[in-house]
């Protein structure tokens, strides 16, 4: 139960369960749909700016837990960042899941963002983590099209 | 739930010729003793996680018994070379091998002629195919090509490339609630354009089981060839196609037992004469010349290159596993573990079943409210216990059942009561973590 408990934090079963920011923005800026294709998942990001800065992110779809929690905390963690932070700490999220496990990864620049790192014992979910962040990374991009984690 | 009778085919189908017959014991079994059956599988033996392997995922892939393992061993040991047209032993004897492996499959689903057995990679190259050498030669701009809700896309995809080509129509036979396929949508679909009915035989995802028979003998009435997919029946059911009526049946080898790589298509000799040949190279030529190749007879015609030798033979032994255990014992017990599964499950109002049809294979899916397939693998996986989550190749029937996933657990012969007790205790754990 223990490597358990690593993956599913209270936190991310809070998120998992009650996301926040789980709506659509009406004529949002911006907006990109992730897709996992190995568990079907789906989702719709939207993000509205103001100039230079982030000033709400929503979501909207269906995914497992991992993914509903990511997507959940990270609507939160954007809300007032500028786009070049955003981008930040998509990467160094994405180093804390993928990169090498013995380079301790930037705890206190990840903030909340940290209880994810649990996940990266099992490597067949850490792609659940990331989509909404590969999401999100299109979106602000402003590339078109669909983003999957394939 | 079908009958258990006892076996009384065993000495008949056994071949009795070749080495790899001398590995399984010819006793005829009376009733179906699954710890003698899981002897055979060394890999049961594995501890994953800390806890013995609970190997639920036989509708993806199954498991290889001693037996198949010791035939590829002794043919990469003992016999190997290229077959066909070797002069010396070594390769007289793999060719001997190989087509000995043919005949067992002839014998396995009784299709009438050796040359009607076409070895290929798989389900999905035979369906392939199919669309490809049927389609060019008979399916035209207007004509239909009639499918099912439940299929697996690999029964889905080729029939839209081919329609794409066309201008043919795909259109597809509804599913009710319990996922059962509806015969009456079936018999206002077909018409005089209908070309050809693509059915699977058991649904992967749902268990359901086709009334593959009928559905046959309609299609024919209206002049349609028939198609089914056996790629989930073959390790569960005896196989007649003879019986059904097909003109194709489709199965992989790594579904019963068998390597993985080789599959086969069945196809009448009648039809099969006609088809154009699908892919050119070695093998399927009689003459070659800039002028003009004339093609080799069945089953070559369709055999293109230097194929997977030694998984034909894994899969000839993998039929006489098969046949040593009686696939209607083996239909008997899974029918026991399916319904004792499926009364597990049912204990958890949390859970719901999605596939009830009345004739169903020992598979169930089934999703948990407001846990998601993926995570309730992830924490069975923690116990040793694998599951399959996710579409399993059926986009449209989850789509029809309104869930992005569903977790499975299907059932193998080597399968026991213990097992899904595990599993019980595991979605437990599931419902623990997320409540
Ligand atoms: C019903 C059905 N059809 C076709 C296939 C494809 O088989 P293969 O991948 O071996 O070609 C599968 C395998 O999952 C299946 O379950």
């Amino acid at each position: 139960m223990s490597d358990l408990r690593d993956l599913y934090q209270e936190v991310i079963l809070d998120h998992g369960k009650n996301p926040r920011n789980f709506h659509r923005i009406e004529g949002a800026d911006r907006q990109a749909v992730g897709h996992n294709p190995l568990c079907g998942d789906k989702l719709t990001i939207f993000l509205q700016l103001e100039g230079d800065v982030v000033k709400e992110v929503s979501f909207q779809g269906e995914g497992c837990a991992i993914s509903t929690a990511s997507a959940s905390m990270m609507t939160q963690i954007l809300a007032g960042k500028t786009i070049q932070e955003a981008e930040k700490l998509f990467q160094l999220f994405h180093e804390m899941l993928t990169g090498d496990p013995s380079v301790e990864g930037d705890a206190e620049g990840l903030g909340k963002l940290v209880v994810f790192a649990g996940v990266r014992q099992f490597p067949v979910r850490v792609k659940c983590a990331t989509l909404p962040w590969h999401t999100i990374h299109s979106a602000l991009q402003n590339k078109d099209g669909a983003v999957t984690t394939e | 739930m079908k009958p258990v009778s006892p076996s009384t085919r065993n000495d008949d189908r056994l071949p009795g010729t070749g080495k790899q017959a001398d590995l399984v014991s010819r006793e005829p079994q009376q009733t179906f003793d699954v710890a003698r059956v899981r002897r055979d599988f060394p890999i049961l033996k594995t501890i994953i996680n800390g806890h013995p392997l609970t190997f639920l995922d036989s509708a993806a892939s199954a498991q290889k018994p001693s037996c198949v393992l010791e035939a590829l061993n002794v043919f990469y040991t003992g016999c190997y070379s290229n077959i066909h047209r070797g002069v010396y032993a070594l390769s007289e004897r793999a060719t001997a091998a190989y087509e000995e492996s043919r005949v067992k499959l002839r014998t396995l689903i009784n299709a009438k002629e050796t040359e009607e057995i076409i070895f290929l990679r798989g389900t999905t190259e035979a369906i392939n195919l199919v669309a490809n050498s049927f389609g060019q030669m008979a399916v035209g701009e207007g004509d239909e090509i009639l499918i099912s809700h439940m299929e697996h896309h690999s029964n889905i995809v080729p029939w839209q490339l081919l329609c794409e080509r066309t201008g043919a129509k795909l259109m597809v036979v509804p599913i009710d609630d319990d996922g059962e396929f509806i015969f009456e949508e079936y018999e206002k679909l077909l018409g005089p354009r209908t070309k050809l009915v693509a059915v699977t035989h058991q649904s992967n995802s749902l268990g359901t089981v086709n009334p593959v028979k009928e559905i046959t003998r309609r299609a024919h009435e209206e002049g349609a060839v028939v198609l089914i997919d056996g790629a989930q029946a073959i390790a569960h059911k005896k196989i007649d196609v003879r019986d059904i009526g097909c003109d194709f049946y489709a199965f992989s080898g790594h579904k019963m037992f068998g390597p993985t790589g080789v599959g086969v298509l069945y196809g009448r000799r009648e039809i099969l004469e006609k088809m154009p040949p699908w892919q050119g190279g070695g093998d399927m030529i009689r003459t070659v010349s800039f002028e003009g190749t004339t093609y080799a007879d069945l089953p070559h015609k369709f055999e293109a290159g230097t194929p997977d030798i030694a998984g034909g033979i894994g899969l000839g032994t993998a039929v006489d596993y098969l046949s040593h255990l009686d696939l209607d014992l083996v239909g008997g017990y899974e029918h026991e573990l399916l319904s004792y599964g499926e009364g597990l499950l049912g204990e958890f109002p949390e859970i719901r079943i999605i596939g009830r049809a009345k004739e169903k294979s020992a598979v169930i899916s089934f999703v948990i409210d407001g846990i998601h397939p993926h995570d309730i693998g992830t924490i069975l996986d923690k116990e040793g216990i694998a599951i399959r989550t996710g579409h399993h190749c059926t986009q449209p029937v989850m789509h029809r059942f309104g869930v992005p996933a569903t977790a499975r657990a299907s059932i193998a012969c080597y399968n026991t009561k213990e097992e899904l007790d595990r599993l019980a205790r595991g979605i437990r754990t599931v419902l623990e973590v997320f409540c």
